[in-house]
């Protein structure tokens, strides 16, 4: 079986890169943790990779905003770099700030032209990552459905859960005609949905919770960026308040993903909160991800 | 003025983003919110924006490209550029507002204005320096008083920040200034007593008069006159932080039982208690290394030994509670990292006293801060650097008490990976001195004294260069580069720089060996510092290595690839003294025998006389459920979902049991599990253990009872009782009081006796006295607000197969509910007695010996899959174990009290519901398992009190065969979750 090489970055503050390298190995492939410092000096190192991947943390700090520098890094010195990357037969993976950095840098969500000045640089940009609707960084278990099971880190996938660590994980579009065009495009990857451990009880779930059966709301009432065709979930459903309900977008070809909660974190039953609960799958569900991405070059 | 042409002139731009229409302005409500709860009703509107501030040769154009580029969010937000250096540029201020801006104090750590600068100047921007600011427009009818304390308690903290009203005009940001140098030497030789004492104190060496004649005299025994640099090295070294020298003193103490001599306090209880542990085990000890590196290091797996280190920051987080817990963190992740060769960190831990929230803000005595303040300053600090550093934050407790008022407690632990055969290290002589990470500043000057001494009203402006904000990046990135040096073994030995910065570092490493310095090396943030100025200064995220001088190359291209700070700033000798230069002049020498064995022994008295005792007689009603939910309610108890939630508790994937489980995954777990080393099964399992409110009755059975909690904790969770390691961490009042030190003196008898009798040894531990505020009342009297003594108690288990561990939430119905341990008439400083308003009673005692035998047992049963769910009984006894099991499992439960008090012969229900009797578990087992655990409890107390059940409500049944608690399990997980609920 073919051993697809995969970069998996670290800039100054990203903090999973050793756990998500791991998840690489497991599934089989060969994962090296790259500095992004080596990079700048040497764009060319991309060429020994198929596989990129910029996993979660702080990148300098999220200082200014959460991915901002980091992508601001790749708009300016990688663009040709990762364009010619991108024009092989590659993957890109981002996982929450590497999600944010895809974002603000412009590669996601439309691919390698969103990275170019061409693009029209920063002040273009449609889609956001911000602040969560509850004002601060929440760590928690979310259930996601898979909107395109095209994409090649979710092909034969439907239902996931996984945990979520962020502050900035709000999508937030300028415009309302994106949601529908990302639809048709199958941009649109994972989705937060009704959170299977809070279903079926009528317990209280928590701290600010509302009700499971409190419904959604209008995405407009989020704050003034564009109405969604999809009434966004109560949190802690929807756990920041995502345009949407969107957790993951995808870039046309489906070869890049950025997704805020991370799978390198349930590649096994008892990183599950409720595995005790004898809740959890085995291998756990964020193994599929990674498992996909090796078998795309199989 | 044309700008086209010619280059712009240096001038200062500001950048001021505000979020856009629809966007909600989160900084406007949280000072809306926080207006409220403090009742500033005048205050009506606020908006907010943030600022950036660049000084560079900018113009117009560049600054807008530079806010498009970088600075706002197109999406969100909005920009607004202006020329803070002309007057002319000003915009009214809008009709009916005010406008202020926050800025920090000049060399107060300012991360993103720092991140701002690099990333402007990467592209291209010619930007020399850059800062950040608040601004805030505030309805501007505002009562004057409204206005003063939404400025002193809201928008701004004084310790670090000022305001300025109106429109901002500034024409540098440019900190620091010139150094010119001038050896300064302190005439002490000839000095009377009271000149002593006005050096010591006006210096603030905090040291007291035997100390400054010892040094007076070695002095004149030298032949000369100390310098200024010399006497800064003394006191930090000497200081209460860094020697602590009450607790390894000598003390004479008294109690009921007659008189004791102690030479060495911490020696002969705690250290005492291991050393013979160590003995006892003989080839099967476990312990690596103890009480002599920064962390406590035990062994864990073929690979891997494990550090464990707890520290308080309880001053600075009093003046400035969000830097204080930053760096309290930070400061605690440095100590596994400097121990041994350096330590890879993999959880942290966080424990908390506050003032309870509501404590009325007019009663606030003068320079206190309001607990909610606090509490978020805190909690936003340990967030902070915590979750940047990738480091979990698995574990932690908050206790409430009108006592930490003036004096918050913040504990901040961490748990480290150390390769085994690395804990070892040695300086030889010739090794450079090499500093990494962060550079030095004026910044946390006479921290270490500054701990040494009690708070008082003027703290708040007298103290500001002790508060520092830390850089979880740098630090993080120091991390990375001493862990790939340590793995190529390029040095011999690191230690991290914590209080007295350079002086403690360098003094410690060079200890036996003699070390010169060349202090005009070590990078600056800014200049103008003066040589005794770096060598205190206690800047963050430094560490300081001794490397072979045949390494320093490669050590030096290794920082530089990741973008570290690395300098030579002298090296180590063969001579036994302390050199300290600047620019080739000598401007210290000191003997390391002096430094380090000339402090004056000190004999401190200590006395304890227990209270009265009298007995509780709890009142007696036919429904305990509502007491029931006043304690689950109270605020030790209640749901710290708010502040769980805050942490990552997952980074690093090693998470096994998390802080929260159950079936909505939001019940309160025991101990945190987790699996650091991701190629091995096997877990740790962290917990801790405190109650302030024992110690009041009796300090002894206090600190008893919190290493029974920790301990049982661990247990609770499936970890093997005879692999547990203890911390102690003493934060105590002033113990120049006899009855202060007394206190102190019972609770470290009792962690002897019970480490030893539990085999459970302490492998590291820190104290922090003079925990005390005093300020001057209205009526002009002085009030002095002494904390409760606080010992906190760390576990660091282990836990052989992950598979094994198990939590608190009820599974399934139909199960039984098994009470282990002894349950006795121990209601006295219980939070029965709390929520009910009674006083006196037994405080919890400790049965060691049976204890021991409960905890092997429940082990066992866990271990062979045959317990469910597994519950410790603390705060609120078995109501509230049986309460939280229940809501945490949706699970309902019934049970009845008759059994229990056939077993005990103990008649009262409150007694029976609430006693707090220590080494009790409930536990929950499948009808097929009941047989099997007995059996594992033959000839202990067990007694089988109930079921589970699909009901949805805990009943449990009295003496009178009546029900006397019948909740709904909704009602009784809001009360819980209600308090905290921010």
């Amino acid at each position: 079986m073919a051993r697809p090489r995969v970069c998996v970055i670290r800039a100054p503050g990203t903090n999973c890169d050793v756990e998500t390298a791991h998840a690489f190995r497991l599934c089989g492939a060969q994962a090296e943790r790259t500095h992004l410092f080596a990079l700048l000096r040497e764009p060319r190192r991309l060429h020994d990779f198929q596989i990129l991947c910029i996993p979660g943390g702080f990148s300098y700090g999220d200082d200014i905003g959460a991915g901002v520098i980091f992508g601001t890094q790749l708009r300016v010195h990688l663009a040709d770099a990762l364009a010619e990357f991108l024009q092989r037969d590659t993957l890109v993976l981002g996982i929450c700030n590497g999600f944010q950095v895809l974002v603000k840098s412009g590669l996601l969500p439309d691919g390698p032209g969103g990275l170019s000045k061409g693009g029209g640089g920063p002040s273009r940009r449609r889609v956001t990552l911000t602040w969560n609707d509850n004002g601060r960084y929440t760590c928690r278990w979310v259930s996601l459905r898979v909107d395109n099971p095209r994409n090649a880190f979710l092909r034969n996938l439907e239902t996931l859960e996984l945990p979520v660590a962020h502050a900035e994980g709000r999508i937030a579009v300028s415009r309302s005609d994106l949601l529908p065009r990302w639809r048709a495009n199958g941009q649109i990857a994972l989705s937060y949905t009704w959170h299977t451990a809070l279903l079926g009880t009528t317990l209280p779930a928590g701290p600010n919770h509302m009700a499971a059966s409190a419904g959604g709301r209008p995405a407009a009432a989020s704050g003034g960026t564009a109405a969604a065709e999809v009434s966004v979930l109560p949190y802690p459903h929807n756990p920041n308040g995502s345009v949407g309900n969107i957790a993951g977008l995808s870039d046309p070809s489906g070869r890049i993903l950025g997704l805020m909660p991370h799978p390198e974190r349930y590649l096994f039953a008892h990183q599950h909160p409720r595995w005790t609960r004898g809740d959890a799958r085995e291998p756990g569900d964020g193994m599929a991800l990674f498992r996909n991405a090796v078998d795309y070059y199989a | 003025m044309n700008t086209r042409t010619k280059t712009p002139d240096v001038t200062v731009w500001e950048v001021e983003v505000r979020p856009t229409k629809g966007e909600i302005d989160r900084e406007a409500e949280r000072v809306l919110a926080e207006s409220r709860n403090m009742g500033l009703r005048s205050v009506r509107r606020v908006m907010s924006a943030r600022s950036f501030l660049l000084e560079g040769r900018l113009d117009a154009p560049a600054v807008q490209r530079a806010a498009e580029e970088l600075l706002a969010d197109p999406v969100v937000e909005s920009y607004r550029v202006r020329c803070a250096a002309e007057t002319a540029q000003d915009e009214p201020v809008p009709e009916g507002l005010r406008l202020l801006n926050v800025l920090f104090h000049p060399g107060v750590t300012d991360n993103v204005g720092e991140s701002t600068r690099r990333a402007l100047v990467d592209l291209g921007f010619e930007v020399g320096a850059a800062a950040t600011a608040r601004k805030y427009w505030i309805n501007d009818d505002i009562s004057d008083r409204d206005f003063a304390r939404l400025c002193r308690r809201v928008l701004a903290n004084e310790a670090i920040e000022h305001i300025v009203i109106g429109p901002l005009h500034l024409h540098r940001l440019h900190v620091g200034g010139e150094y010119r140098f001038q050896k300064i030497v302190v005439p002490l030789r000839d000095a009377e007593d009271e000149t002593l004492l006005r050096i010591s104190r006006e210096g603030g060496l905090s040291l007291n008069l035997q100390e400054m004649h010892t040094i007076r005299d070695h002095f004149r025994e030298v032949g000369r006159e100390p310098t200024d640099i010399e006497l800064e090295t003394i006191a930090q070294t000497w200081s209460e932080h860094c020697s602590h020298k009450t607790l390894t003193g000598p003390v004479v103490y008294r109690d009921e039982h007659g008189e004791q001599r102690f030479e060495n306090l911490l020696k002969e209880t705690i250290f005492a208690a291991t050393q013979t542990l160590r003995r006892q085990w003989g080839r099967r000890d476990w312990c690596v290394s103890v009480f002599r590196d920064n962390a406590g290091v035990v062994r864990f797996n073929e690979r891997y030994d494990v550090c464990f280190k707890v520290e308080t920051h309880n001053h600075p987080s009093a003046i400035e509670p969000y830097g204080g817990a930053n760096t309290g963190i930070g400061g605690v992740i440095r100590d596994p990292l400097g121990t041994g060769l350096g330590a890879k960190p993999v959880c942290n831990t966080d424990v908390f006293c506050f003032a309870p929230p509501t404590f009325p803000d007019e009663q606030l005595p003068p320079g206190v801060l309001p607990p909610r303040a606090v509490i978020r300053g805190v909690v936003a600090g340990v967030r902070d650097y915590g979750n940047r550093m990738g480091i979990p934050t698995v574990n932690g407790a908050v206790y409430f008490d009108d006592r930490y008022l003036g004096n918050p407690l913040v504990y901040c632990g961490n748990v480290a990976l150390l390769p085994v055969g690395k804990h070892e290290k040695r300086v030889e002589p010739g090794d450079l001195i090499v500093v990494v990470g962060g550079r030095t500043g004026r910044d946390g000057i006479h921290g270490a004294t500054f701990s040494s001494v009690e708070l008082t009203e003027e703290s708040e402006t007298a103290s500001g260069g002790a508060v520092q904000i830390g850089n979880a990046i740098t630090e993080k990135m120091l991390l990375e580069v001493l862990l790939q040096a340590r793995d190529r073994g390029l040095y011999h030995a690191i230690t991290d720089c914590g209080a007295g910065g350079f002086s403690s570092a360098v003094g410690e490493m060079g200890a036996e060996t003699g070390a010169e310095v060349w202090l005009e090396k070590a990078p600056l943030k800014y200049s103008g510092l003066s040589y005794t100025e770096i060598w205190i200064s206690e800047a963050q995220e430094r560490m300081v290595l001794a490397l072979p001088p045949e390494n320093w190359d490669a050590f030096r291209r290794l920082c530089e690839a990741e973008g570290v700070e690395a300098a030579v700033i002298g090296r180590f000798t063969n001579t036994r003294r302390l050199a300290l230069f600047y620019d080739g002049r000598q401007v210290g020498d000191l003997s390391m025998d002096f430094l380090h064995h000339g402090r004056p022994r000190i004999v401190r008295e200590a006395c304890y006389r227990p209270p009265a005792t009298r007995p509780l007689v709890p009142a007696t009603t036919t429904d305990w459920g509502p007491t029931l939910k006043r304690i689950l309610g109270s605020w030790n108890v209640c749901s710290k979902e708010w502040i769980i939630r805050q942490y990552d508790h997952e980074v690093q994937a090693g998470s096994v049991v998390k802080p929260l489980v159950g079936r909505t995954e939001d019940g309160p777990g025991d101990a945190a599990v987790l699996r650091p080393d991701l190629q091995s099964r096997r877990g740790i399992a962290v917990a801790c253990g405190m109650n302030p409110l024992y110690g009041d009755l009796d300090p002894y059975w206090m600190a008893a009872s919190a290493i029974d909690e920790a301990v049982r904790n661990c247990v609770a969770v499936g970890a093997d009782p005879e692999r547990i390691a203890i911390l102690d961490n003493f934060c105590w009042g002033n113990t120049e009081r006899p009855e202060t030190l007394g206190s102190l003196v019972r609770a470290a008898t009792a962690c002897r006796d019970i480490a030893l009798a539990y085999g459970t040894p302490f492998i590291s531990g820190k104290d922090s006295l003079y925990n005390e505020f005093s300020y001057q009342r209205p009526d002009g009297s002085r009030e002095t607000v002494v904390i409760p003594g606080s010992l906190l108690i760390s576990a660091l288990g282990q836990i052989e197969d992950v598979d094994r561990a198990v939590t608190m939430d009820l599974k399934r119905p139909g199960n039984r509910l098994l009470l282990v341990g002894e349950t006795a008439d121990e209601l006295g400083g219980t939070h029965f007695a709390l929520v009910t308003g009674a006083s006196g009673g037994r405080v919890p005692r400790v049965r060691a010996k049976l204890a021991r035998r409960i905890f092997a047992s429940t082990h066992h049963a866990i271990r062979d899959g045959l317990v469910a769910a597994c519950h410790d009984l603390s705060e609120g006894g078995l109501a509230a174990a049986a309460a939280e099991m229940a809501f945490a499992g949706a699970i309902g439960a019934e049970l009845d009290l008759t059994p229990l008090a056939e077993a005990t012969g103990l008649r009262n229900e409150a007694t029976l519901l609430f006693s707090e009797s220590n080494s009790r578990f409930l536990l929950e087992v499948a009808p097929e398992n009941l047989h099997a655990v007995r059996e594992r409890f033959a000839d202990l107390p067990v007694v089988e009190l109930g079921q589970t059940t699909d009901a949805g409500r805990l009943r449990i049944r009295g003496l009178r065969q009546t029900w006397i608690v019948d909740e709904s399990l909704d009602e009784l997980k809001n009360a819980w979750q209600q308090p905290l609920d921010w």
